[in-house]
């Protein structure tokens, strides 16, 4: 297993219980996808998994071993908020990991200019991030977390903010990246269709305190292209993940 | 954001989310930026002749603007070299202010530890009544300029310091959090992300302390100068020779202004993304 999960807890000072016991796998070159209502412990687990909180409990294991100094600097992290610095351009922003890296500046914007194309992002490489559409900062915060260079990605949400057709693009864009790259990829969302379309394998999480319910294989064929949504092989796993949400956002409602 | 938003939210105190096509109002707007406060002083200058011509009051109890602009012209070489003096102690006061001010406000922010240490004092450095302390300072050090230095840097550092506090607390901590798993340490999130977003704050602090550098300036040669605007004003204010202290008085908010201009331009400078109308 490239990134395993093995009974991950954690309870925040104050006593608050995040997450209870989440245990996932993702094999190498693997896109992965993790769906749960909001609140259910989701970024928890991808902050956790990024080695920016330590578990409470269970172990992270990268490459089958736990990471002694943690994992923090060794798995490429996407936060919700794409987090690009006003004061920086497009560029420098999506260079940043190379930077840190030490990686001389000519040969960071060099590598970064190779993808620009690939990334929607062509033209718009010395402009202001406030002067990129929602779409393209989201591809400009992806293609940061791209260049970094690490073999594990966890996403959270990066698609959560975008209007529905920018999406819906933005899915195919992506899983076509993710073809050519074959990184391990794990995907926070609280969208089925979005988890189904894209991954190998859903787990459905439920919280808080957030937990594993179920795990669903989707072996649908690759590459895959928006119109794979309107099959009934896509209707039906969809069905099947919806359900225990639907249970558990109506059980959440009731007791409230 | 609209324009009556923007305006809103600086007469709030608030600060304003960077405006990717403020150049384009700015063209816009230097006429409009320039002639009303234009309009506003000459409708002042008016009254305020106008009241002098009326009321019959004596020049010596109240000067009309003309006679104020002829001590100028009469006073100018006296006025000058003394502005030059005045000027000086502000400037290097001033700076050593922002030294001191940057310098401290990122040791608070360093650490827990040193903020619950040192800011107490920096707060309490704010309640010493200068008037008391300013006679022993010059006491100390004789009729030289570091009594000066001392004075204007003492009421300028804090704005300077307390703003910079909160910017460097202000910065977003998902984007540290970023950072740190992109492989940055404590350094480097400072010169990425902390300082740059700190920016703006500091020139806020700076502005309001180039308001105070001047009032400084003036009182700390009151209590132990032999030259400079301030003292000026002393000698002329003996002397009843009332037009020549408001000449003297209009020379100060001259530098004044052109301190708080100075800063603005730095700002556009350094901070091109914070575009603020001002």
């Amino acid at each position: 297993m490239k990134l395993a999960a093995e009974g991950l807890a954690k309870r925040f000072a104050g006593g608050v219980e995040a997450l209870a016991d989440v245990s996932i796998e993702l094999a190498a070159g693997e896109f992965v996808s993790i769906v749960g209502p909001s609140g259910c412990g989701k970024s928890t687990l991808l902050a956790m998994l990024a080695g920016l909180l330590e578990p409470s409990a269970g172990r992270i294991l990268l490459d089958g071993v736990a990471a002694r100094d943690g994992l923090l600097g060794r798995i490429g992290y996407m936060p919700q908020r794409d987090l690009l610095m006003e004061w920086r351009t497009t560029l420098q922003n999506a260079t940043l990991g190379l930077e840190l890296a030490g990686v001389a500046r000519a040969v960071a914007r060099e590598r970064a200019l190779a993808e620009v194309g690939r990334f929607g992002l062509a033209g718009f490489e010395d402009r202001r991030p406030s002067a990129l559409s929602g779409g393209m900062r989201q591809r400009a915060a992806l293609l940061r977390t791209f260049l970094a260079g690490r073999d594990v990605m966890v996403l959270d949400e990066p698609f959560g903010a975008l209007d529905a057709l920018t999406r819906e693009a933005m899915r195919e864009w992506l899983l076509g990246v993710w073809e050519a790259d074959r990184k391990t990829i794990l995907l926070v969302t609280h969208d089925v269709e979005e988890a189904v379309f894209l991954s190998d394998r859903v787990y459905v999480m439920s919280g808080p305190p957030g937990r594993i319910r179920t795990a669903v294989e989707v072996s649908l064929p690759r590459p895959r292209t928006l119109e794979l949504t309107a099959t009934p092989a896509f209707a039906e796993l969809k069905a099947r993940l919806l359900a225990p949400l639907r249970e558990e956002a109506r059980s959440a409602l009731g007791s409230a | 954001m609209s324009t009556t938003g923007t305006r809103l939210a600086l007469a709030l105190g608030g600060r304003l989310e960077p405006r990717p096509h403020a150049a384009l109002g700015r063209r816009r707007g230097v006429v409009g930026r320039v002639l009303p406060p234009m309009v506003v002083g000459v409708l002042l200058l008016a009254l305020w002749q106008g009241y002098v011509a009326l009321s019959g009051v004596r020049e010596g109890t109240f000067p009309s603007p003309l006679e104020v602009a002829d001590a100028l012209v009469r006073d100018r070489s006296l006025l000058l070299s003394s502005a030059w003096t005045t000027l000086s102690e502000i400037l290097l006061g001033y700076g050593v202010a922002i030294v001191v001010g940057i310098a401290l406000a990122t040791a608070v922010s360093s650490s827990r530890l040193i903020e619950r240490a040192i800011y107490p004092w920096l707060v309490v450095s704010q309640m010493i009544p200068i008037p008391a302390i300013a006679p022993v300072v010059v006491l100390w050090t004789g009729f030289d300029i570091r009594p000066k230095l001392i004075v204007i840097a003492l009421v300028t550092f804090f704005p300077i310091a307390v703003n910079t506090i909160d910017g460097l607390r202000a910065t977003d901590s998902e984007l540290v959090g970023l950072l740190r798993t992109l492989g940055a340490g404590r350094l480097e999130v400072f010169r990425i992300a902390r300082l740059p977003n700190a920016l703006p704050y500091v020139f806020s602090g700076l502005r309001v302390s180039a308001a105070f550098a001047v009032i400084a300036a003036v009182f700390a040669e009151w209590v132990g100068s032999t030259s400079g605007l301030g003292v000026l004003i002393l000698d002329y204010g003996n002397q009843a020779a009332t037009a020549d202290v408001f000449a003297t008085v209009f020379v100060l908010a001259l530098i004044g202004v052109a301190l708080f201009a100075a800063v603005g331009i730095v700002e556009r400078l350094a901070v091109p993304w914070w575009q603020v109308e001002q």
